[in-house]
């Protein structure tokens, strides 16, 4: 069912009379600006306020042996510790509340910490300094661990487990594959008819936000039953939501004060000192400041996550690129955050502004020991540009092409079919490059500024969404047991053709079934086991008899005339000869040897949560850890599916996550 | 044990109790309640702590509370004359270099120890004047523009050092 978006109901609404820009405003908030009146949270002055500071992991890994508070208890101005087993709902993650994502990261760490600077406990004190000095006094006796800093370390066999909810160290998406999947058209294929394989490999450092405010809030009783929070947040419902769920308040009983931010940047999404200071609060019954010091902000603040893209194209002489495809690696640092949402918000955007007939990708957002990263400006994107325009320019240099002709050749028109199946609008790459190279006194041919953005495109296979090919590498429970090399395509033990047509449908083509208490349809695809193959697809139909491939068609460099539409992008042949979209029983004829090696029956029900690799021990300070709400029992993988098993998830409850467990909820 | 200081402050005669190693921003926000100086690093990187003593811009994180004692202290809550704002307030307001607003307060302290002491900077002293004060939303160049433009402002009466 397709979703209606705003951005294309407004579509045909832009104003192209930007009158504004280069014109000065006058900001409704800058009179508190410049008068130093803008109520930051740390404006607020209470009598009596408390203040905390955490004891914080000085390793990367390590077991909490034991924890010794008796000096930091006795120590000056102490008022209370907060210990993990005082948190109601010690257990989180940010996305939870849109049910993305299982709970994977304590507040406060009651056992084993996953990345240095990470809180186990909290030290409330009549003044900053008194908490200073008995955080120093608190006595941990660690016990290092070894730690995975690399992403590709880190998916190797025998690797470190970071995060005891994902054993694998990668992110489970539609709880199924180790990594986000974008499949569009037959890469494989289309590269070994271009005329060149231009491959690259590209490195971005995490990015703190830095904002010259540090993180905190302020929590404080209030007269009637609530709290108030005065809270830097530049996400004040995920503050709310988070904060209601980890101290198991109802959010009537949280009062909520922030949209003054002194500086943001993505930084402030995460949420962890809001609940704190509110748990400070109800505990001493005084007003508690949780807030960030430089350093802390520095070390522990969770960055824009570094990524290591290796993309590879195949291009024609002429410069059009016809196949694209790119492994992905996301470090998601010790916890999820927000980079599991990156990484899907990336597959959206791959690949780039060009229209490429043929898209492969396979992201991985993987678990290190180093600081969990979140979103920053543009996060999930950046990254990517940044890999891809540096993949332009070396393209440009293999076929000897000038790098702006050739994003312009390259370059989305309106009307396009992008990898994920949406269709292209306003686009303005081609204008973009036109004006840039103007005002650079860069020369470009006739030809290049001829071309516009609303002449060519949508015409023949540009508006189509090709026959693909798809597979099924990756999938959870697979890794954990042959711990397969991320490639993509490398390790495709199945291979199976998704009708040119098909939309969002099929998680291996890029896009995400919708939370499940908000899908319309009765049954999610990946979790229904129906008449027909394990697995099907709701392929409308069987596949049209494919015609042998044709040339690459040319990409219309002029308007074309009505009734000259060029030729589709080539497409395999299908590979269990009948032409009908269906998984395979066996590996196609393509595959590597060692996939042939390891047939597997097909599964009937995936495995929502996998069962992990050595029993999780309980907490060491006693917080339960909460048990997902239906987790399937592991069943021996049924090798004969004649009588379909029913799916094995729970009937869909409007409104209630399986993500979200505690004591939260109607109160 | 407590000390007390006094000094004047944006005018007035101030007294608070200090604690022993307090600094000065934290007496002016905690003990006066003039929040106009902000903390953002407390080691004196980003100087949105910038206040003035005797004229000159310092950064009151690095300060003890109690080497105020007897000193003309200014603050940016000092700065306009009741409604009337300090030509560097309208310049910044009105050439949008402020986004955030938290370096804010510092950079027009650290424009207006320029302005007192230089009515007529040059771009670079204005780079000068500013380079220990942070922004992180990369406003420079239109804080740059406003502190030159209210430099061509006609002089404020409040504009003036005490």
């Amino acid at each position: 069912m397709p979703v209606e978006f705003r951005k294309d109901l407004f579509a045909d609404e832009r104003d192209d009379n930007l009158v504004e820009i280069g014109k000065p405003h006058i900001r409704q908030d800058i009179l508190g600006h410049v008068t130093g009146r803008s109520p930051y949270y740390d404006d607020h002055l209470f009598d009596g306020l408390l203040h905390m500071r955490c004891v914080r992991s000085p390793h990367h890994h390590a077991r909490i042996r034991s924890i010794d508070t008796s000096d930091a208890e006795r120590a000056n101005g102490v008022v209370r510790i907060i210990r993990p087993s005082d948190v109601p709902q010690n257990m989180n993650t940010l996305l939870a509340l849109l049910n993305f994502g299982r709970d994977d990261e304590p507040l406060l760490t009651p056992e084993k910490t996953g990345y240095r600077g990470e809180p186990v406990l909290a030290v409330i004190a009549t003044t900053e300094a008194a908490a200073r000095d008995a955080v120093a006094k608190v006595k941990v006796d660690w016990e290092e661990l070894p730690h995975v800093l690399d992403v590709e370390e880190a998916l190797k066999p025998g690797a470190p487990v970071v995060n005891a909810t994902y054993p694998n160290n990668t992110f489970d998406y539609h709880d199924r594959y180790d990594h986000q999947k974008l499949r569009f058209g037959d890469t494989q294929a289309a590269f070994t008819r271009a005329d060149h394989i231009v491959e690259g490999e590209y490195q971005m450092s995490p990015i703190e936000q830095a904002p010259i405010e540090t993180c905190g809030a302020i929590a404080s009783p209030e007269t009637n039953d609530r709290f108030v929070c005065y809270t830097s947040t530049q996400a004040l419902f995920f503050s709310v939501a988070v904060s209601a769920k980890q101290t198991a308040l109802p959010s009537s009983r949280l009062h909520f004060i922030g949209g003054t931010v002194g500086g943001g940047f993505g930084g402030k999404v995460d949420s962890h000192h809001e609940p704190l200071a509110i748990l400070g609060s109800m505990l001493t019954g005084r007003p508690v400041k949780y807030q960030w010091d430089r350093a802390e902000e520095m070390q522990v603040g969770a960055p824009r996550s570094g990524e290591r893209w290796r993309i590879k194209d195949g291009v024609m002489n002429d410069g059009r690129i016809i196949a694209r495809e790119f492994t992905g690696f996301f470090d998601a640092g010790a916890y999820t955050r927000l980079t599991s949402y990156g990484v899907q918000k990336c597959t959206g955007h791959l690949p780039g502004p060009y229209t490429i007939p043929n898209v492969a990708s396979n992201t991985y957002c993987v678990f290190t020991n180093r600081t969990p990263s979140t979103a920053m400006r543009g996060f999930g994107i950046t990254g990517v540009d940044f890999s891809i325009e540096c993949h332009m320019d070396r393209v440009a240099d293999a076929v000897g092409i000038d790098p702006i002709e050739l994003r312009i050749l390259n370059a989305y028109r309106d009307g396009d079919m992008k990898a994920h199946r949406r269709t292209a609008k306003n686009c303005a790459l081609i204008e973009s490059c036109q004006v840039v190279a103007q005002k650079s006194g860069w020369a470009l041919s006739h030809d290049a500024m001829a071309q516009s953005s609303l002449i060519g495109g949508g015409i023949g296979w540009r508006g189509e969404i090709p026959e693909t090919v798809i597979d099924f590498a990756g999938e959870i429970g697979e890794r954990r047991s042959n711990w397969i090399d991320p490639e993509p395509y490398a390790g495709a033990k199945q291979r199976e053709l998704v009708a040119a047509g098909t939309e969002n449908e099929h998680p291996a083509t890029g896009n995400a079934p919708q939370r499940e208490d908000m899908v319309i349809e009765a049954e999610r695809l990946g979790f229904k086991v129906s008449d027909g193959p394990p697995n099907a697809m709701p392929v409308p139909g069987p596949a049209p008899a494919t015609p042998p491939a044709p040339a690459d068609p040319p990409i219309p460099v002029a308007p074309v005339p009505a009734g000259t539409v060029p030729p589709p992008p080539a497409v395999p042949t299908p590979l269990n000869g009948t032409g009908a979209p269906r998984r395979s029983t066996g590996p196609g004829p393509s595959l590597p040897a060692a996939a042939r090696g390891a047939p597997q029956p097909p599964q009937p029900t995936p495995e929502p949560h996998p069962p992990a690799p050595a029993p999780v021990p309980e907490p060491a300070l006693g917080t339960p850890r909460p048990a997902p709400t239906d987790t399937a029992p592991p069943a021996a993988p049924d090798t004969a599916p004649a009588a379909p098993e029913p799916a094995q998830r729970p009937p869909r409850r409007p409104g209630v996550s399986r993500f979200i467990s505690g004591p939260r909820g109607r109160r | 044990m407590k000390i007390p200081v006094t000094f004047t402050l944006n005018g007035t005669e101030a007294a608070a109790f200090a604690d022993p190693g307090q600094n000065l921003l934290e007496l002016l926000r905690r003990g006066l309640g003039d929040l106009t100086p902000k903390f953002g690093c407390g080691q004196g990187t980003c100087g949105t702590c910038t206040v003035l003593i005797d004229g000159e811009p310092q950064l009151s994180c690095l300060i003890l509370a109690e080497t105020a004692q007897g000193r003309d202290v200014r603050t940016t809550a000092g700065l306009a004359n009741g409604p009337e704002l300090h030509p560097l307030q309208t310049a910044f307001m009105e050439g949008f270099a402020a986004q955030c607003g938290y370096c804010t307060p510092g950079m027009l302290m650290a424009a207006k120890a320029l302005l007192d002491r230089n009515p007529s900077p040059t771009r670079d002293d204005v780079i000068e004047a500013i380079s220990g004060n942070l922004c992180r939303c990369t406003g420079y160049e239109p804080i740059v523009e406003a502190i030159l433009s209210a430099a061509r402002a006609p002089r404020h009466s409040t504009g003036r050092p005490a």
